[in-house]
């Protein structure tokens, strides 16, 4: 097997089943009463936490590339965002049914009046065009520079995203702003990359005129 | 008051008799198409051999609502003191010592004095009471407490005419209480009543629930329960009570005063700021219920509060 067909064949349908057993567990807990008083809060706290968990490690995907110089793992990014929208679209469906049990008018209600709401269900939202466009025969119909510059809401469903999370919390704000810092880290790396050469090129005709002529 | 009276539930609030059973049915039949079937599935452990409350005694202030379990009652809780989860009162409270326990009780009182726990409860008849509790962040229980009305202490002590609040104080031990090592809150967590909600008769200080001892993770030894109220005024663990004249400052409300009022009533019509306060989840049911005014507690309680605009003093 060439590596590329031991990643096709073995590494991706591992690391497929593994995104899957945050909801395997979710269910078997479930089934065997080891879920809280509380079951359909921890079902979407769960799907909630575990949608933030696939977009960060989506967004490290390419950082990861280019400092291991590992490009076999730009592979996963696809997987990883879609499981991101997977486990998105589990948490919203838990809050239309369970906690809004379809009721329109009280969804249109909430959704711009509660900050938090307005956030998640905007980085919800702006997943789904990224889902949609995720095939390849799409990509390659789009052309890679607009596909491209698509899928950079990435960078506000991640920001929206831990937004929502830091706005719902009571008073333990530790868990939202570790993902906080997450993220920094993994947008900072982006600015980084994008401002450096360019930082560069400022040095440089400047040290020129300092040359003598 | 020893007789039930009347005005306590009103006719419309009965359900008539074959509306009760046109209810079951259409439950049965849910419960076939599937509700029911992944609300067995949700909550197993209202199934399998969970301690429930028996029945058939209700006092005056009893609800008849589904007392809801033991286990339910004593793994998820709201205690920072021990941390923030709602897992992490019954998990991280076992280094707690309940006893020996006093209280303090001072301020414009002539009969100050430091209490052990014991000659504290001694002297009051404790009862049980079958309260709703409604937590602040939107869910709610049916709680068996057993206590003594906070007035019977009032009493006791015999406040003076200075005497226009009390102040509660939890105890400070962060040896024993893990989430007292770090600052979520400023502690020791202090709470506080008007002088007419101390001595409201709904108004209890408990010292157990199921017809046992309080357990850690729910304000072992004494702790004070308003039902009327959001579940955070109930401060627990309490070590000092303070009889005073100023309104006292309450823990949530110096950490976001915006928030979370010194009245806290429960209030379906005024939202917190970040989230409706219209519908509850009570623990162990699949969909939400309305919240009601006063959390049911209204035909008691709200007179205390007329002429008040309870969105300013929410």
């Amino acid at each position: 097997m060439t590596q590329a067909q031991w990643i096709q064949r073995v590494v991706k349908p591992v690391a497929f089943l593994s995104a899957l057993v945050p909801l395997g567990l979710l269910l078997w807990r479930g089934l065997n009463g080891e879920l809280s008083a509380n079951p359909i809060s921890d079902i979407t706290n769960e799907t909630g936490t575990w949608t933030l968990r696939f977009l960060m490690i989506t967004l490290a995907v390419t950082p990861l590339r280019r400092i291991t110089g590992w490009s076999g793992i730009a592979r996963f990014r696809r997987m990883s965002g879609l499981f991101a929208f997977f486990y998105g679209s589990l948490h919203f469906m838990t809050y239309l049914y369970l906690d809004q049990f379809f009721d329109i008018n009280s969804i249109l209600h909430d959704i711009p009046k509660r900050p938090f709401i307005t956030v998640g269900f905007t980085a919800f939202v702006l997943m789904i065009p990224l889902a949609a466009t995720s095939m390849d025969r799409i990509a390659k119909w789009m052309g890679g520079k607009r596909w491209r510059r698509l899928h950079r809401l990435v960078y506000a469903t991640a920001i929206a995203g831990v937004i929502h999370y830091l706005w719902l919390v009571k008073a333990d704000t530790r868990p939202p702003l570790t993902y906080a810092a997450i993220l920094a880290v993994l947008l900072g790396y982006r600015i980084w990359v994008y401002v450096r050469p360019r930082l560069a090129q400022l040095r440089l005709p400047a040290r020129k005129e300092a040359e003598p002529a | 008051m020893l007789i039930k009276n009347h005005d306590d539930i009103r006719s419309s609030e009965i359900t008539p008799e074959n509306l009760y059973y046109s209810r079951r049915e259409f439950m049965r039949a849910a419960s076939v198409a599937g509700i029911g079937l992944a609300t067995e599935a949700l909550f197993p452990h209202r199934l399998v051999g969970q301690e429930r409350w028996p029945r058939g005694k209700e006092g005056l202030y009893d609800t008849d609502e589904e007392v809801n379990t033991f286990k339910e009652i004593t793994t998820y809780n709201n205690f920072y003191e021990f941390g923030t989860d709602k897992s992490d009162p019954s998990e991280y409270s076992g280094d707690f010592k309940p006893r020996p326990w006093t209280v303090k009780v001072d301020g414009a009182v002539r009969k100050p004095a430091v209490y052990h726990l014991e000659d504290l409860v001694k002297p009051f008849k404790l009862e049980d009471r079958i309260y709703r509790m409604r937590c602040v962040e939107g869910w709610s229980m049916v709680i068996p407490w057993r206590g003594f009305p906070l007035a019977d202490l009032i009493r006791k002590v015999e406040p003076t005419s200075k005497a226009k609040f009390i102040a509660f104080e939890t105890v400070y031990r962060p040896a024993e209480m893990p989430g007292q090592r770090r600052s979520v809150l400023q502690w020791p967590y202090v709470e506080g009543l008007r002088m007419d909600e101390a001595i409201h008769p709904l108004t209890l200080l408990v010292v157990g629930l199921y017809g046992k001892e309080l357990l850690n993770q729910n304000g072992a030894p004494i702790r004070l329960v308003v039902p009327w109220k959001y579940g955070f005024k109930g401060i627990k663990s309490i070590v000092k009570i303070s009889f005073v004249e100023q309104q006292p400052p309450t823990s949530w409300n110096i950490y976001a005063p915006n928030e979370y009022g010194f009245y806290s009533n429960v209030n379906p019509e005024v939202d917190h700021p970040r989230w409706s306060q219209k519908t509850e989840r009570r623990i162990g049911e699949f969909f939400k219920r309305k919240t009601l005014m006063f959390n049911g507690y209204a035909d008691q309680v709200a007179h205390l509060y007329a002429g008040m605009d309870l969105r300013k003093y929410f």
